[in-house]
């Protein structure tokens, strides 16, 4: 494909222009997506890299260092102490004391029973007291694996802090040797809220983050390489063990019998797609469009207006949708309302038809969804320069013409990267779907063994209703959860690199 | 002659732009009418319907045949209050230490340049594209094991709430942007530590960030179905609004319990409502801005 310069791309007529930018659009995709591989390489050689340097620092350290450094690399916090920093002393050698103490009590036993995830089961014993058989508990694989990851993150922050206990020591050396004094543990104590203040605010957060998500996603990860569900539970009824990728084959059906799995997630993903397109982008023109009313030139009472539509976002959602959800039922205020005024004789099928439903969850989105846009686009749109529209004016632009060449381009351009999170945010929308349908109808040629799944479920319902559902097929949600996180990074890489705020951020300025 | 001629023609001209900007004017009022109706319509519905008396199960019409506080007073024979405290409670407690963390993780990433602020933002970014359900079933069972579910999910949900709250930091981040740096930088000159910076300079200037921090972090609990059933877990003790009151449009309690959702709903929204109307000013500004700056 030829590439055009600004100005032949100028000469070209509307229909070229379009096929240019289409071509482009896809051909820059596989691109982009090389373009993220090559990063991951080169990220990869240089982190290989970087750890090779650290490892040579190490042996330097070592090899020139003195004889407090030297100790340092056994008895962390040597040096500090002998150097007479004390605080950190300690605070190196109670960490030091308090992981050796860990892992020889606990995580020892944790790490070496990770590979299997437990051996012995419970089994019925017959008590030699009571004479009667009692079942006794032994291994417990959810425990084997949720503490063999927290041992694992454990080992890496103490390699971590022994590296930073041997580069202190380097560092205090130098200082030493250079004359100066080191900081007392009074100054490390002020500088806690001076220059290392970004580490004391983000004690907290991030420790949140990682016991409450990392280490939660990570053990999920896991759990999609496992047999572990409301069967396995990993104690009370059997352990649960490692079976490597039979649940991504179950889910993706490359070389499994069963292809039920694999047909109800070739649907339901597609529905989920087709969802997050219209739920994103009616919401987005309609929104704005409706933004452009409110803001019209004589138009009186704009706040009225605003407010009417922004108490849809104040009423917790949980209401507005099972009421709405509840109207739109079979026998709910619109069907019995129109029956009663004779303008239908049957119930419409809003809620038991497969298409009727989908577009009614849709429709009903727009009207969750509006108020928002509403809000965020109004700003926006205020901040076009009025000049713009001035002169397009007295070049004789139509209303449509400075809306499709000035209004839209700009919108575009400041709300690309929220486009972007709201399809995403669109994927994931529980909420909505949950509380509208709970993914009725069902879909009888999709659920024979998938559980139950339904015409109008997002993968993210799907999810909930494989954990919460009968056989609590934990490993199978774990799968789906995976899959989501593909699905939406590959989206984000794709549409990103395309970006024109990403590629041209000049433009409107 | 000629002259008289132009004015009459401008005169028509401006009727002509007047006549039209009436037309479209008048098109845009009846569709503002039109949306409004809409858009306020369920809601009219759903107060009404709290008051009627007659049955308690969906009708055809909308205005009551007879009025009544009946299903406001049987809501006290339920659980109904037990959910409205525990739900009370967790919005609180997350108003206030949701607010905590998410303005300190996004005034550091704004104001603060390490080595791994852009690494961190990368993996929080990412960390994001995982559904946050997927955490559920293991955070279900380590929350059992305390002993922070069913009956006592209250402290439970709260720290689920806020533990991870710190990922959201892209609004509030976006406003400490656009405090100019050179505030801090002649506080620091003048010996100031950035703790003091923080207190002194940055926190009076963030009212706005901090009302709508408050005000996100407080609606949130009013509206979590997922985390809040899974960890009640079918306790009824333990649920919140929105959870219990799902339960009762289930397929074999609606027919007893639909009036009653209306009432429970409307004591639910109100308080809610009215918070966030008188707040709203705060809400927009962090929503336009949180777009604008992705």
């Amino acid at each position: 494909m030829t590439h055009y310069s600004d100005l032949e791309f100028l000469k070209l007529s509307r229909g070229q222009k379009i096929g240019y930018k289409t071509a482009s659009f896809f051909r820059s995709i596989p691109i982009g997506i090389a373009n993220f591989f090559k990063k991951i390489g080169l990220g990869i050689g240089k982190g290989c890299k970087a750890v090779g340097r650290e490892i040579a620092d190490i042996g330097r350290t070592f090899r020139d260092g003195d004889i407090h450094t030297k100790m340092s690399f056994f008895i962390m916090g040597w040096g500090n102490l002998a150097r007479g920093q004390i605080l950190r002393g300690l605070m190196f050698l109670l960490f030091e004391i308090v992981f050796i103490g860990y892992m020889v009590l606990t995580g020892g036993y944790w790490l070496s029973m990770l590979p299997t995830l437990g051996t012995k089961g419970p089994v019925k014993e017959l008590d030699p007291i009571l004479d009667v058989f009692v079942t006794k508990y032994y291994d417990n694989s959810f425990k084997i694996l949720l503490y063999g990851v927290l041992t694992l993150f454990f080992i890496a922050a103490f390699i971590y802090t022994w590296r930073v206990n041997i580069k202190q020591n380097k560092l205090a050396e130098q200082i030493l040797k250079s004359g100066k004094k080191l900081k007392s543990g009074r100054e490390d104590l002020r500088s806690m809220v001076d220059d290392k203040f970004h580490k004391t605010l983000l004690a907290l957060p991030m420790t949140g983050i990682i016991v409450f998500t990392v280490l939660p996603i990570v053990f999920m990860i896991l759990v999609a390489f496992t047999n572990y569900d409301g069967t396995h539970d990993g104690y009370y009824s059997n352990l649960f063990t490692w079976v490597g990728l039979d649940n991504f084959n179950t889910l993706l059906g490359w070389s499994s019998g069963n292809k039920a799995y694999s047909a109800a997630f070739g649907e339901i993903l597609t529905w989920t797609l087709i969802w997050a397109f219209f739920a994103t982008f009616t919401n987005y023109f309609l929104g704005m469009m409706v933004a452009m009313l409110i803001n019209k030139k004589g138009i009186r009472l704009k706040k009225v207006w605003r407010t009417v539509l922004v108490l849809t976002i104040a009423v917790p959602q949980f209401i507005s949708l099972l009421y709405v959800s509840k109207m739109f039922a079979k026998n709910g205020l619109i069907n019995q309302g129109l029956m009663s005024l004779g303008w239908i004789t049957q119930a419409l099928p809003f809620w038991e038809d497969a298409t009727w439903a989908r577009i009614t969850v849709i429709l009903i989105n727009i009207w969750i969804g509006i108020p928002y846009l509403m809000l965020i686009t109004t700003g926006i749109l205020m901040n076009i320069p009025q000049d713009l529209y001035e002169s397009a004016r007295i070049d004789g632009a139509n209303a449509w013409q400075q809306y499709s060449k000035i209004t839209l381009p700009y919108m575009l351009f400041v709300t690309g990267p929220y486009l972007l999170t709201s399809f995403t945010g669109n994927m994931n929308n529980f909420n909505v779907i949950y509380l509208l349908t709970g993914g009725a109808p069902t879909n009888p040629a999709a659920s024979t063994a998938a559980g139950s799944v339904g015409y109008t479920d997002l993968l993210i319902t799907w999810l909930f209703k494989i954990t919460t559902g009968a056989e609590s097929k934990y490993y199978m949600a774990s799968v789906v959860g995976i899959m989501v996180f593909v699905v939406v990074a590959l989206i984000s890489l794709v549409v990103y690199s395309a970006m024109p705020s990403i590629k041209n951020e000049e433009d409107f300025q | 002659m000629s002259t008289l001629s132009s004015t009459e023609r401008t005169a028509k001209r401006h009727m002509g732009i007047n006549t039209s900007r009436r037309i479209s004017n008048t098109a845009a009022y009846t569709v503002l009418i039109l949306i409004s109706i809409i858009w306020l319509v369920p809601f009219v519905f759903i107060v009404l319907q709290s008051f009627r008396v007659e049955s308690t199960w969906q009708v055809g019409y909308v205005i009551p045949q007879k009025w009544g506080l009946d299903n406001y007073a049987n809501l006290f024979k339920t659980d109904f209050p037990r959910w409205y405290l525990n739900t009370f409670i967790a919005a609180v407690a997350t108003a206030v230490l949701q607010t905590v963390i998410v303005l300190c993780m996004s005034y550091t990433l704004s104001r603060f340049r390490f080595k791994m602020r852009k690494p961190l933002m990368r993996f929080m970014l990412i960390l994001g594209m995982f559904p946050g359900m997927l955490t559920m079933i293991i955070l279900y069972r380590v929350l059992k094991d305390l002993g922070m579910t069913q009956a006592n999910a209250v402290p439970g949900l709260i720290l689920v709430y806020i533990a991870s709250s710190g990922m959201g930091y892209y609004v509030s981040k976006g406003f400490f942007d656009t405090i100019p740096k050179s505030l801090d930088e002649a506080a620091r000159v003048d010996g100031a530590t950035r703790f003091q910076v923080l207190k002194k300079i940055i926190l009076p200037l963030s009212k706005p960030i901090v009302i709508y921090t408050i005000l996100t972090a407080f609606m949130g609990p009013w509206g979590d179905f997922v985390f809040a059933r899974y960890i009640s877990f079918g306790t009824s003790s333990g649920m919140n609004v929105a959870v219990g009151l799902y339960n009762w449009l289930n397929r074999d309690q609606i027919a007893n319990n639909y009036t009653m959702f209306c009432a429970g709903g409307v004591l639910v929204a109100v308080p809610v409502t009215l918070l966030f109307m008188c707040l709203q000013r705060y809400y927009v500004e962090g929503v336009t801005g949180g777009a604008v700056k992705g």
